[in-house]
């Protein structure tokens, strides 16, 4: 420890800090621009010099680092002299456009300019004007008004993992800009606009729509991938204008992922469903709560009595975990016991040995200080984007990461061992690497496994995993949703818990949704013999349905079959914010309010409860959902659905506030793996691409904008039925057909055809990882 | 133009095809590299050789050599690198590209010698953008050591290897700064780093790195071979050796000429012929225009040496002498200097990003009868706030002149606000 002085105020501080630091750690505000904690030192904006006993010159704060005896003096006349000459140089070209600059009010150059401008110009020449860049549909530019602060640049070399913005050009003629007729095309790409201090970058959704000090402002919590990212959600006349990220450093830090901040679009979409809606003899009307839930009431009643678990319940993870407990109650109220939220998974062999919630393993924040990672079926950018860049510091610092995947996705780090095969062939390979994990160590493999390993020899990839994994300290085995998409998940599963186990190294499956951890916590899937799962409710379809979040057209693992069963249904009851995009699948259709309009809960991947309130009331006749499953309970006479508020409800499930101790595990009761099933011919690689994960993010068609590829086949296959990439051709699986213009992909594995899910024009296909073939179209 | 040499650097400048090896090995080249590999010289001697001929860096800055290279991490286990800085690029200098033309091998043979004392295999000679005719020669140069076995592998049959690369720069002013330079070097915009660290610990590809002037190597095998004392004894003490002056301007004689540290101005005005046209004497820039103008009185007192020039109030730079007779409007010079920083400003940093172009727009506006009275005190203060408030030393170079101008030339300025025109 070094003893500075600064401001008269005596300061014990760590050796190799700034000045910055130091005065951060007793609270002394020092003017800055360019200074960001999460970013590199750049010591460009030069609005933090200070005065420094001794030293020649004022000295950037940020920039100086600390010396024993140290005497700093931030608010000395010299000091101010020169944080007032910066600041003068940096409004001689910045335009006097607050009025009409949507930074005003929230601007760091405006709010410093009060302190340090002056109050008329000196300047008196010509002003500078820099020309508009075309950063894409998410980011605004209005680069006069840039002071160079180059965070937008270095958040994309060190954040981002990606240099999108660059500057071109020497001195007053210099500029800010992207490569050359392009975008950014970041996942992450808008945290440039928190980052901007200025208006240079600002929101091209938000664009004039609001000035920020019209905003309320409300904490909540993203509803999409299982991260969890604290929100702060911005509202005006009760409409969400804009969501920005609340900095919690556990969890998303200061960041977020485009998705979750743009979402927000879907929000006030003019495809909600805001009224409930009866369809009589094939044709909907609009009637009001009573009319829709008595007609709900009686047509569960109607037949409850009709056979064992005659009501079936789709959810979605994505809803909240009080919505998904009161859901499981009704359903098991009504003695069903089918119920399930985990629609995109198909193979649920292992539910009866499964220990706990499915989660990560650990906290989050220790994904930085990995120094091994095996990631098994994942697109992490575009499933977990900060995650994604948890890991990328990891390995910045030395971690090696290994990747089993069909799709050999550019994750702007370095991979030390990959195999890029079929998704059949991931089983094998991952038998590959256990067994060489096992004669590298003397370890017996599980009993269990014995007979399915028989005969496999790892090759030179997975022995080079094996090895890695045998070395190193925090080691993470890390499965994603292409692992829990999977034909055989069990298999994948058992394979990677044997080899974390073998290795030493966490098991962590990656929440696909913002409450997948939360579904099992409320008990809003199969808990026992006898449950049916999502795939149990589709095989054998139920008399009716109660659907909830969820739009089976797109966010179901086989829509073909899912749809079919609903078709064949008596009843389906939709509870649904917006109205199906797809299929005309329901009979009732109850709106409910997404999660900016209703209090609740999610769980995230790694256990943490983040209860938030509704940021706007709900739109028009929608209601809470946890409101509309009490009145169905209550009017459906069964007990326990008597609560008050939202936090009652959490109570009853939650008495701690607290996941009840046991409630995780990545654990199997018992393993056991009876061999890899090739098959052969053609492998759908169904992946949901980033902007078409859920009903919300969906509706938001701005991200939509930014959307690549969705059918794309490797080379050999196109070569195969001898067409070249960018043919029409003809996808099938089983009875479901669906007409795609393929694309060569060199990432994609051999044998895949990959046609992405949750794409309304593919919404007809089946099996998102099942059996597919391609034809010819003339 | 003028070459007049000396002892040390262009002491075969005047033979016919100097820049060839076997030119450069007939009159004592490679003789000192063979004895620091040969007898051999330990890395301590040669540094301490170095500090005791009083060697002081060349470009600009003349910080001591032997000192600069004594911080280089000896044991550092790992790629170093030594740089050489022949970005040549400030307005008055022209002698490095003289020195790459007529001496290359001297520039060869002082950067093995100094690989060999700091422990580093890999260097690059960074040459100017605008000299191409000078990177070629010194490309062919670098051949004919290679193919000599004075760079390469296993250097004069010892366990010794150092090899050698040009890098050609495209003419930007700021990759003369060193930790520009080397950003230039690593493929990215040449822009200063902010220091500490500096190049000593983080350089070229962040290792350690030494970066030196063409001619402070230059001057190394005469060091070396000759010894450090006898360098020293051709200046005088904490100036040691000789210097080129590349002597612009309105002189008769404008060139480059080595001559010994301490000599009077007077001398070396004398020998570049005197002023043009037998005119008035009115002011020069001493050290290139990143230096303080000084009035024809003051300068004719100085001795060349740093420690003279440096007490009358200017720097001995570069030794980049611009002379300036009595026709000089020092308004329309200071106007043109400000433009070269206006320019030549990298647009890192606020303050000369901003500034610069509003110094060049004050003085232009002043030159052009459009002054105001307020715009003496403003350009002072301007100047005052770019000074010392930037990352690297371009910003005092961009406020230096115009202090100076106004410090010594402030009433041709007066008189312009006034007038709206010159007074010369």
């Amino acid at each position: 420890m070094l003893e500075i002085e600064i401001d008269g105020k005596k300061i014990n501080t760590p050796a190799g800090g700034t000045i910055m630091d130091a005065a951060n750690q007793v609270g002394i505000y020092i003017p800055h621009f360019c200074y960001h904690k999460k970013l590199s030192i750049a010591a460009n904006c030069r609005m933090c010099l200070v005065q420094v006993e001794k030293a020649a010159k004022p000295l950037p704060a940020c920039a100086t680092p600390v010396t024993d005896g140290m005497k700093v003096m931030t608010r000395s006349e010299y000091a101010i002299k020169a944080q007032k000459g910066v600041m003068e140089f940096l409004l001689i070209n910045h335009p006097l456009d607050c009025p009409i600059c949507d930074q005003g009010g929230e601007c760091s150059l405006q709010d410093l300019a009060v302190g340090y401008g002056g109050s008329q110009a000196r300047y008196q020449e010509v002003k500078r004007v820099v020309t508009e860049k075309d950063l894409g549909p998410l980011v605004a530019t209005d680069m006069t008004r840039c002071i160079y602060c180059t965070r937008c640049v270095r958040f994309g070399q060190e954040i981002a993992g990606i240099m999108e913005m660059g500057q071109i050009g020497r001195g007053e003629h210099s500029e800010i800009m992207p490569f050359i007729s392009r975008t950014i095309d970041s996942e992450l790409s808008g945290n440039i606009i928190d980052l901007c201090p200025v208006g240079a970058l600002t929101s091209k959704p938000f664009r004039y729509t609001a000035r920020s000090w019209e905003l309320s402002r409300r904490r909540s919590v993203s509803p999409h991938d299982g991260l969890g990212s604290n929100l702060v959600v911005q509202v005006k006349n009760g409409r969400v204008m804009r969501v920005l990220p609340l900095e919690n450093e556990a969890i998303n830090e200061c960041w977020l992922p485009d998705r979750d901040r743009f979402s927000y679009e879907g929000l006030n979409s003019p495809e909600r469903l805001t009224r409930p809606m009866i369809k009589q003899e094939g044709v909907w009307r609009e009637v009001d709560w009573q009319v829709a839930l008595e007609a709900a009431a009686n047509g569960i009643r109607d037949i409850r009595q009709h056979g064992e678990n005659p009501l079936g319940g789709l959810a979605s993870p994505h809803q909240t975990l009080e919505e998904l407990y009161l859901f499981q109650k009704l359903l098991r109220g009504l003695g069903s016991r089918a119920v399930d939220a985990r629609p995109r998974q198909t193979d649920f062999s292992r539910d009866g040995a499964q220990c706990g919630a499915l989660w990560l393993g650990m906290p989050i924040a220790d994904l930085n200080h990995l120094d091994r990672v095996l990631l098994i079926g994942s697109r992490l950018r575009q499933e977990q984007p900060l995650i994604a860049h948890r890991l990328r510091v990891a390995v910045r610092h030395g971690a090696r990461f290994m990747l089993i995947n069909p799709i050999d996705d550019e994750l702007l780090m370095p991979v030390t061992h990959k195999a890029i095969v079929p998704p059949q062939a991931m089983v094998q390979h991952l038998a590959g690497v256990l067994v060489a994990l096992a004669a590298k160590s003397g370890k017996a493999v599980p009993e269990g496994l014995v007979a399915g390993l028989s005969g496999i020899e790892p090759d030179s990839v997975a022995q080079a995993m094996a090895e890695e994994l045998m070395s190193g300290e925090r080691k993470a085995v890390l499965l994603g949703n292409l692992a829990l998409h999977h034909s055989a998940w069990g298999d994948v599963h058992t394979l990677a818990l044997a080899i974390a186990q073998m290795s030493g190294a966490t098991l962590g499956i990656l929440s696909e949704a913002a409450n997948s951890v939360g579904a099992w916590v409320a008990g809003a899937v199969p808990s026992g013999q006898g449950d049916m799962s999502f795939a149990d409710m589709v095989d054998s379809p139920r008399k009716a349905y109660l659907v909830l979040g969820l739009e089976p057209e797109l966010d179901s693992h086989d829509p073909a079959k899912t749809l079919a069963a609903l078709k064949k249904a008596g009843l389906v009851i939709g509870l649904a914010a917006w109205k199906p995009a797809q299929a005309d699948w329901a009979d009732i259709l109850l709106p409910i309010a997404p999660f900016s309009e209703t209090a609740g809960a999610f769980v995230n991947m790694e256990g943490r409860v983040q209860s938030f309130h509704g940021a706007a009331m709900p739109l028009q006749e929608a209601r809470p959902a946890w409101k509309v499953l009490r009145v169905l309970g209550t009017m459906l006479g069964l007990s326990g659905f008597d609560y008050d508020d939202v936090d009652s409800v959490r109570r009853a499930l939650l008495p701690t506030g607290d996941l009840p101790d046991g409630a995780l595990s990545n654990g199997l009761s018992s393993l056991r793996f009876d061999g890899v099933v090739m098959t052969e011919g053609l492998t759908r690689v169904g992946d949901v691409p980033p902007y078409r994960t859920d009903a919300l993010v969906r509706r938001a068609e701005v991200l939509q904008r930014t959307d690549g590829v969705f059918a794309s086949a490797h080379p050999d296959v196109l070569a195969g039925i001898g067409i070249v990439s960018g043919a029409h051709v003809r996808v099938r699986q089983n009875d479901a057909v669906c007409d795609v213009v393929l694309t060569a992909d060199t990432q994609l594995a051999p044998h895949c055809v990959r046609v992405a899910a949750g794409v309304a024009e593919y919404a007809g296909l089946g099996a998102m990882m099942g059996a597919i073939s391609v034809e010819r179209v003339s | 133009m003028v070459i007049v040499g000396g002892e040390v650097v262009f002491n075969t400048a005047h033979l016919p095809e100097s820049w060839k090896l076997d030119t450069y090995v007939m009159h004592g080249g490679y003789t000192a590299l063979r004895k620091v590999l040969t007898e051999p010289m330990s890395a301590e001697a040669i540094i301490a050789e170095v500090k005791k001929s009083a060697l002081r860096g060349r470009g600009g800055a003349g910080f001591p050599t032997g000192l600069k290279w004594s911080f280089m991490p000896r044991h550092y286990q790992g790629e170093k690198y030594l740089v050489c800085n022949s970005d040549e690029g400030e307005p008055g200098t022209f002698k490095d590209r003289d020195i790459l033309m007529l001496n290359p091998h001297a520039l060869i043979e002082g950067m093995a010698i100094a690989a060999y004392a700091m422990g580093v295999k890999r260097g690059y000679n960074y040459i100017h953008g605008e000299i191409w005719h000078a990177y070629e020669r010194m490309e062919a140069a670098l051949e004919e050591a290679r193919a000599a076995g004075f760079l390469g592998s296993n250097i004069l049959g010892t366990d010794f290897c150092f090899d050698l690369f040009n890098h050609h720069g495209y003419g930007a002013y700021i990759c003369g700064e060193e930790t520009a330079l080397l950003e230039s070097i690593e493929g990215k915009k040449g822009q200063p780093r902010f220091k500490p660290p500096f190049p000593a610990s983080f350089g070229l590809y962040g290792k350690p790195t030494t970066i030196n002037n063409t001619e402070t190597f230059a001057s190394i095998p005469y060091i070396i071979r000759e010894g450090g004392q006898k360098f020293l004894e051709l200046g005088k003490p904490n100036n040691g050796g000789t210097k080129i002056f590349s002597v612009s301007g309105h002189v008769n004689k404008p060139g480059n000429y080595e001559i010994h540290m301490g000599t009077p101005f007077a001398e070396l005005l004398e020998m570049a012929g005197g002023i043009r046209g037998g005119r008035t004497f009115k002011a020069c820039i001493p050290g290139g225009s990143s230096t303080p103008v000084l009035p024809a009185d003051i300068m004719m007192q100085c001795t060349m040496d740093y420690d003279s020039i440096a007490k009358a109030g200017s720097a001995l730079g570069a030794g980049s002498v611009i002379i300036m007779d009595d026709t000089v409007c020092m308004v329309k010079a200071l106007e043109r200097l400000s433009y070269f920083y206006f320019e030549e400003s990298c647009g890192q940093c606020t303050p000369c990003r901003e500034g610069t172009g509003w110094l060049y727009r004050v003085v232009h506006r002043i030159e052009h009868g459009q002054g105001r009275e307020e715009d003496l005190a403003l350009l002072d203060d301007v100047a005052h706030n770019i000074g010392g408030r930037t990352i690297c030393a371009l910003g005092d170079a961009a406020a230096a002149p115009v202090q100076a101008m106004l410090k010594h030339y402030r009433h041709e300025f007066e008189y312009h606000i006034e007038h709206g025109n010159c007074m010369v």
